[in-house]
C-alpha cells in the first residue's frame, strides 16, 4: 500500500497535489483504488464545471458497483484526465499518477491528512 | 448470522474478499480480481465454491408425479443421469423459483436450488406434496464445487476414477472418484463455458478444492469469486431469480417458454398461465451505445424525452470479455424487437441503448 508523501489526503480516499497556491491535481488513494476493485468506468466533470470542497466532483465504476469520489478543493475544473475515459484501469495501475482533474482558481480546501494521517486511519479501518 | 460454507478458511487463505450472499459469507472475487477471474474461466478455466446452493430429494411412487406438478417442464422422457433445468411457479404463474432436476431413477430426483431460495423452496414444496413421496432437504450433507473453462475437461479427466465424466451436456454420473474424493458430477453450469458441478460431502470439499486447484495450477486454474460468476453469466445472459424472475414475473416473460410444457397435464401455474396468453412484455438483451453502465432496476424509456418509463433493467454490468456493457430488461413486446432503441435511466442521464440477440456471448 502507498502512501506518496508529496500529497495531501481525503478520509473518504481522495487525494490532492497543489502544483501551486491556486492549481492542484485531485485522485483517489491506492487504498481506494484497491477497495473498489478493478474499476472499468469512469465519469468525469467537463472542463470549466466548478467543484466543491467536500462534494462529489466523479464517480468510477467497479464491475459490481458506482463510487462518488469527492473533491478536495474548491475551484474550477481546469482540466479532466481524457486518457480515464478509455482506460479506468489506469486508476488502479497507477493511483498516483492517473490524476483525474486539475482544478485551477482554488479558494478553499476540505480537511486533509498528511500521508502519516492517512497511513494511520487506514491502519485504525483495518 | 451468516453461514459459512466449509471453504470458509481456505478462502481466505486465497486471499478471498468476503461479503454475505444468499445468508452465507462467500468470496466476492480473491486476489486476481473480477476481470483476471472472468476471463480466466472464458479463456482457461475458474473455480467456484458453490456449497451455498440447496440440494433437496423426491424419492418415492410418486416423485415423478410431484415433479411434473411443481415444476413447469415435462419430465417425461428424461432417462437417469440426465440433468433437466425448469422453473417452479405459484398459481399466478410468478416463479417461486428456477433450479436444476437430476433423475437418479423413475422413483429418486435431486433437485438443486438457489442458495437464497432454499428454504422457501422447501416449504412450497413440502406444502404441497402429494401421494405416496419423501421428501428431503440435503443441503447442508452436500457441499459443491463448479470447475468451469475451456480447460474445465483436460484438468479434471486424469483425476477420475470409478466411472467416466459425463459427456452429454446436461447430464450427470451419480458416483465417481475424482482425486479419490466422491463426487456427484455434471456437466452443467452457470457461466456459458464448458465446465463441470462436483457434488461432494462437506467433510470432503476442501480436500477436493485443494486437489482441483493443484492440478489446474500449472493450466492456469485459478479460484474465483461471485463477482466473476454474476458478469459470466450476465454476459451469458442466463437469466437469475430475482433480477429476471421472481414472483411477479412468469416465465413465459422471461423468455424460458422452451422449459414451460403447457401441453403437460395440470401443474402449479398452468391456468394462470394460459389465461394470461401470450406475454405483453419480455425480456430483452440491451447493448449500451452512449457511454454508461446500467445496472439492475434502471428505468426503461422508448425515447429520450419520454416522461413515462416503458420497463425497467433487470441486470446490467459491463462485460469484462465483451468489452462493452450490457442490459437484461423487461419491456413491451411492441418494443423488444432486436434494433430497437431504447434509453435507461441511469442515475439521472438517459442513456441510449439498443436491443439485441440473446445471449450477448455464446462460446
Amino acid at each position: 500500500m502507498e502512501f506518496p508523501k508529496d500529497v495531501l489526503y481525503m478520509k473518504s480516499h481522495e487525494w490532492v497535489k497543489f502544483l501551486d497556491d491556486k492549481t492542484a491535481l485531485v485522485g483517489i488513494s491506492d487504498h481506494a483504488q484497491s477497495e473498489l476493485g478493478d474499476l472499468v468506468f469512469v465519469n468525469l466533470p467537463l472542463p470549466e464545471d466548478t467543484v466543491t470542497a467536500g462534494e462529489p466532483f466523479a464517480d468510477v465504476e467497479s464491475v459490481k458497483a458506482v463510487s462518488d469520489v469527492y473533491c478536495p478543493v474548491t475551484g474550477m475544473v481546469a482540466e479532466i484526465n481524457e486518457a480515464l475515459l478509455d482506460k479506468p484501469e489506469l486508476l488502479n495501475q497507477d493511483p498516483y499518477g492517473a490524476w483525474m482533474i486539475k482544478v485551477t482558481q482554488v479558494t478553499d480546501h476540505a480537511d486533509l491528512l498528511s500521508a502519516e494521517e492517512y497511513e494511520k486511519l487506514i491502519a485504525e479501518e483495518a | 448470522m451468516e453461514l459459512k460454507t466449509p471453504l470458509y478458511d481456505a478462502h481466505l487463505a486465497a486471499g478471498g474478499k468476503i461479503v454475505p450472499f444468499g445468508g452465507y459469507l462467500l468470496p466476492v472475487q480473491y486476489g486476481a480480481g473480477v476481470i483476471a477471474e472472468h476471463m480466466a474461466v472464458r479463456t482457461k478455466a475458474g473455480l467456484f465454491d458453490v456449497s451455498h446452493m440447496g440440494e433437496l430429494m423426491l424419492k418415492g411412487k410418486d416423485a415423478f408425479r410431484n415433479l411434473q406438478h411443481l415444476l413447469t417442464n415435462d419430465f417425461t422422457t428424461m432417462a437417469a443421469g440426465d440433468c433437466r433445468y425448469s422453473p417452479m411457479c405459484y398459481p399466478t404463474g410468478g416463479v417461486v423459483d428456477d433450479l436444476l432436476v437430476y433423475k437418479y431413477a423413475d422413483d429418486d430426483f435431486l433437485l438443486v436450488v438457489n442458495a437464497s431460495n432454499r428454504h422457501k423452496d422447501a416449504e412450497w414444496i413440502r406444502s404441497h406434496l402429494l401421494g405416496e413421496v419423501d421428501f428431503k432437504d440435503i443441503s447442508d450433507q452436500t457441499a459443491q464445487l463448479a470447475l468451469q473453462g475451456p480447460l474445465a475437461h483436460e484438468i479434471l479427466a486424469p483425476l477420475v476414477s470409478g466411472g467416466a465424466l459425463p459427456e452429454k451436456y446436461y447430464s450427470f454420473a451419480p458416483y465417481l472418484e475424482i482425486a479419490g474424493i466422491r463426487c456427484l458430477v455434471s456437466r452443467t453450469g452457470y457461466t456459458g463455458e464448458d465446465g463441470y458441478e462436483l457434488y461432494c460431502s462437506p467433510e470432503d470439499v476442501t480436500d477436493l478444492w485443494n486437489q482441483l486447484l493443484e492440478a489446474g495450477e500449472p493450466l492456469g486454474l485459478i479460484p474465483c469469486g461471485l463477482g466473476a460468476r454474476d458478469t459470466l453469466r450476465l454476459e451469458a445472459a442466463m437469466p437469475l431469480y430475482g433480477h429476471e424472475m421472481d414472483e411477479n414475473i412468469t416465465p413465459l416473460e422471461t423468455g424460458l417458454g422452451f422449459f414451460v410444457k403447457m401441453d403437460k397435464e395440470d401443474f402449479i401455474g398452468k391456468a394462470a398461465m394460459a389465461a394470461q396468453g401470450k406475454p405483453s412484455r419480455k425480456r430483452v438483451g440491451l447493448k449500451l451505445k452512449d457511454r454508461g453502465i446500467a445496472r439492475d432496476a434502471c428505468s426503461v424509456y422508448a425515447s429520450a424525452e419520454a416522461a413515462e418509463a416503458v420497463g425497467r433493467t433487470t441486470s446490467g454490468t459491463h462485460c469484462p470479455y465483451l468489452g462493452y456493457a450490457v442490459a437484461m430488461a423487461l419491456v413491451p413486446v411492441d418494443l423488444a424487437a432486436p434494433g430497437t432503441a431504447l434509453w435507461i435511466d441511469v442515475r439521472g442521464r438517459r442513456l441510449q441503448a439498443e436491443v439485441v440477440r440473446l445471449p450477448f456471448y455464446k462460446r
